[in-house]
């Protein structure tokens, strides 16, 4: 008996990791895009102990090699290793892919949380907003600010910035105004508690699980943007790699040398399924909440 | 016997709609008064409007004394409290009941925060659930245990008026009748002025010393308990009463 | 006396994919202008009981046991009037399109019955002249063109799933009414679940009293009301809280 209270109080953390990693396991998709996911990421982190070679190293006596020993993927037009290059890659795509996200995720869900618990003419300002910015296509304002501030990283940064709240600030400002109706809202405000509280204590944890799950997707679709940007020549500009000026550079070669395009195009479709799997299984997990 | 809520030509309208319409009523100190009305009475809205949530168009709400304005002190909030009827929706999916009511205790610096784990104990022994749901989330519980989590919820800030808007309604008959008990004991023990609110004459008579009928957004009749379901004094309380379906004799 | 029962429930099992038994050993019958009371409250399997009966469970629940025979057609009222109603069709066209298929009348004559089955409901003349949505009339009026629904089918049996708990007790008292005196005039046999002793008891001849998915007692009404041989039995009795009686007479129910 006295055990049994004794071992009481630690049984619900444990219980409760285990249980969260059980979930993980009952949720293939999850499982799948974890990993895969992973995998990526690990070999952009480790790839300088990975790979013998740099990624902007030259070699013009081996040139357009096919896969290899020694060039698992071959080489560029240049004899740079274009599996060492791949990976650098990635570390700047997924890295500017990251960074752009955080500050319109927290802005977003913070003003669609604002628009949706307050409504009335707070909600009917910042629903003006979102809809102006919509009005305008993505890959025109990305271009306009490109030009505005050079080629490079910061014209996405700052593009993302601009716009790339408005898909958080909606979902979040459905959500919020359909929990807003609930019973559990009105109990904090009858408690007097104020507005702001409400917003992070009460509704916040409540969104987080959609707005992740939006973030999941809307990753895929910046990656594509900064890729696209690069494959036009107005995002990452040479001799940083990139996977887009890496399609672009291989597209002289398509006929001899398909692998240089297919390789950097099959690591963002890679990318891509890695994080909808990841969105769709964590959408999966917290539906069954 | 000292008033400790009074509601003087309540109106609330929306668009062309008057929800209520020129609401008087009191409650005296610990007494229950029983509202009772069809969908559509207003009843919800008047509770509403007296917790604070809904701003009414016309009239004033005293607490005790003290005139009820838009914006309320955080001590005028902590007056009333209210328990709600969906028992799915009334706790937050995301708190686990310690911090349901350690955010209660704390914010009105009910206890201290080294008193906190002890109060709330002592709050779910008086609604009877074990000090061992405090580290549960709201889905772990039945309907009825959620609706005490509730009830605890609203006597943690020691309110001196408590609504309870269909707390019973969505309830299974035999839990209905355990948490129509622990208010019956909350009742006495507590000596609680509350606002109970239902469609259900059975349970308004479980419940209540005044009987107050609401229809279309007005008050059709206030009475005592005794005299209200033996001789109904307007025409359509009779109605009400008639419709309940009895058991055979 | 004895009549061929026209509904036989025998030991019907009913259990969900997960082989989780949910319905267990069920038995009754039904004899025809019967009205049975299937009591108990969430979780009981009264619901799918009557489900079964009907021939639509829900998806994931199996019938693994037991047999049910019936020789007469049965249609279903449903607790939530207006999720049982198509929301863009106008009532009286829903109400034709039903007796069009279930009579195979012509569309004029499936009309003027529709309408006739609507009068005989207790609702508005206007319709008539002008039909409406189901999101035009109330919680009652809905109910009403569902029971129309139903009875369009020419049921041998009436299945009523908690018909009234979504209403008021006014229009309760009033739903309630309709169907006593429409099955005296039509003479359909009934079987109707509450969680409500008094409203079954206030209809039914006999009862079933279901707990988690077992039939705990069941007996003709008065017996079980004044001697209930299971605790769970009183304890429902006890449910319905009392009221005392009105001065001047209660002006309906008996």
């Amino acid at each position: 008996m006295n055990t049994t209270t004794h071992l009481d109080p630690s049984l619900p953390e444990s219980g409760k990791t285990l249980s969260t990693l059980r979930q993980i396991g009952k949720t293939p998709s999850l499982l799948i895009g974890i990993i895969m996911f992973a995998i990526l990421i690990l070999l952009a982190l480790f790839i300088p102990y990975l790979s013998p070679y740099q990624p902007s190293e030259q070699n013009l006596s081996a040139f357009l090699q096919p896969p290899s020993s020694a060039h698992w993927l071959g080489t560029d037009q240049l004899g740079r290793d274009l599996f060492t290059r791949l990976l650098y890659a990635a570390r700047t795509d997924l890295t500017i892919m990251i960074l752009a996200e955080i500050i319109p995720f927290c802005t977003g869900v913070m003003l669609g949380m604002i628009s949706g618990y307050y409504g009335k003419w707070t909600d009917r300002i910042i629903s003006l907003i979102t809809d102006t910015f919509i009005a305008f296509p993505f890959y025109l304002i990305v271009i306009i600010v490109a030009f505005a501030s050079g080629a490079g990283e910061r014209g996405i940064y700052i593009t993302f910035i601009l716009v790339g709240w408005i898909v958080f600030a909606r979902v979040v400002r459905g959500l919020s105004a359909s929990f807003r109706k609930q019973e559990w809202i009105a109990s904090a405000q009858t408690l007097g508690l104020p507005g702001i509280r409400i917003i992070l204590r009460h509704l916040l944890p409540n969104v987080l699980p959609q707005a992740v799950v939006v973030l999941m997707t809307d990753m895929i679709g910046l990656l594509v943007a900064i890729v696209t940007l690069g494959y036009l020549g107005i995002g990452i500009a040479p001799p940083t790699p990139d996977w887009g000026t890496m399609i672009s550079d291989g597209q002289p070669f398509i006929t001899t040398a398909w692998w240089l395009s297919a390789v950097p195009g099959f690591a963002v479709v890679y990318t891509g399924i890695a994080l909808s799997l990841l969105g769709d299984g964590l959408a999966d997990i917290w539906r069954k909440k | 016997m000292e008033l400790a809520l009074q509601v003087q030509d309540l109106t609330v309208r929306y668009g062309g709609f008057t929800a209520l319409d020129h609401i008087r009523l009191e409650l005296e100190q610990h007494t229950t008064l029983g509202l009772v009305g069809e969908s559509g009475s207003g009843k919800s809205t008047l509770a509403r409007v007296i917790a604070g949530l809904i701003a009414p168009d016309e009239g004033q709400i005293l607490l005790g004394s003290e005139e009820l304005r838009k914006k309320r002190s955080k001590e005028q909030h902590k007056q009333i409290q209210m328990i709600f009827q969906n028992p799915d929706a009334s706790l937050n999916p995301r708190h686990t009941v310690r911090q349901i009511l350690a955010e209660a205790l704390l914010f009105h610096r009910i206890v201290d925060r080294s008193q906190v784990g002890r109060r709330s104990t002592e709050l779910l022994d008086r609604v009877q659930l074990e000090a061992r749901s405090l580290d549960k989330y709201p889905h772990e519980f039945s309907g009825g245990q959620r609706q005490r989590i509730a009830i605890a919820r609203a006597l943690s800030v020691e309110p001196s008026l408590l609504i309870a808007d269909e707390p019973t309604s969505a309830l299974d008959v035999s839990v209905q009748r355990s948490v129509l008990e622990l208010f019956h004991t909350l009742r006495t023990e507590l000596h609680l002025t509350m606002l109970f609110i239902s469609h259900d004459l059975g349970v308004i008579h479980a419940v209540s010393d005044t009987v107050a009928v609401m229809r279309q957004g007005k008050l059709v009749e206030v009475n005592t308990k005794d005299e209200f379901f033996i001789r109904p004094k307007h025409e359509y309380s009779r109605e009400l009463l008639s419709a309940v379906p009895k058991m055979p004799r | 006396m004895t009549t061929q029962p026209i509904l036989e429930v025998e030991s019907l099992t009913l259990a969900a994919k997960s082989q989780e038994k949910l319905v267990h050993n069920i038995s009754f019958s039904l004899e025809r202008g019967e009205s049975l009371g299937l009591v108990g409250e969430s979780g009981s399997g009264k619901s799918l009981t009557l489900r079964a009966i009907l021939g639509l469970l829900p998806r994931g629940v199996e019938q693994t046991g037991g047999t049910i025979r019936s020789k007469v057609s049965s249609s279903m009222v449903f607790q939530d009037p207006r999720g049982a109603l198509d929301p863009l069709c106008p009532v009286v066209k829903q109400l034709t399109e039903v007796v069009y298929y279930r009579q195979k009348t012509t569309h004029k004559a499936a009309r003027t019955i529709a309408l006739e089955l609507l009068e005989r409901l207790g609702l508005p003349d206007s319709l008539r002249t002008k039909d409406r949505y189901p999101g035009q009339l109330s919680g009652g009026q809905c109910q009403r063109v569902v029971i129309a629904m139903a009875l369009a089918c020419k049921p041998g049996i009436l299945l009523c799933d908690e018909p009234t708990t979504a209403l008021d007790v006014t229009v309760q008292q009033q739903i309630m009414d309709t169907i006593t005196s429409l099955q005296r005039e039509l003479g359909f046999a009934m079987v109707f679940v509450t969680h409500n002793l008094a409203i079954a008891a206030n209809l039914c001849s006999r009862l079933v009293v279901m707990k988690q998915g077992r039939m705990i007692e069941h007996g003709e009404t008065h017996r079980l009301l004044r001697q209930p041989a299971e605790a769970y039995t009183q304890m429902l009795i006890d449910s319905v809280l009392p009221l005392p009686e009105l001065e001047g007479g209660r002006t309906s129910w008996n």
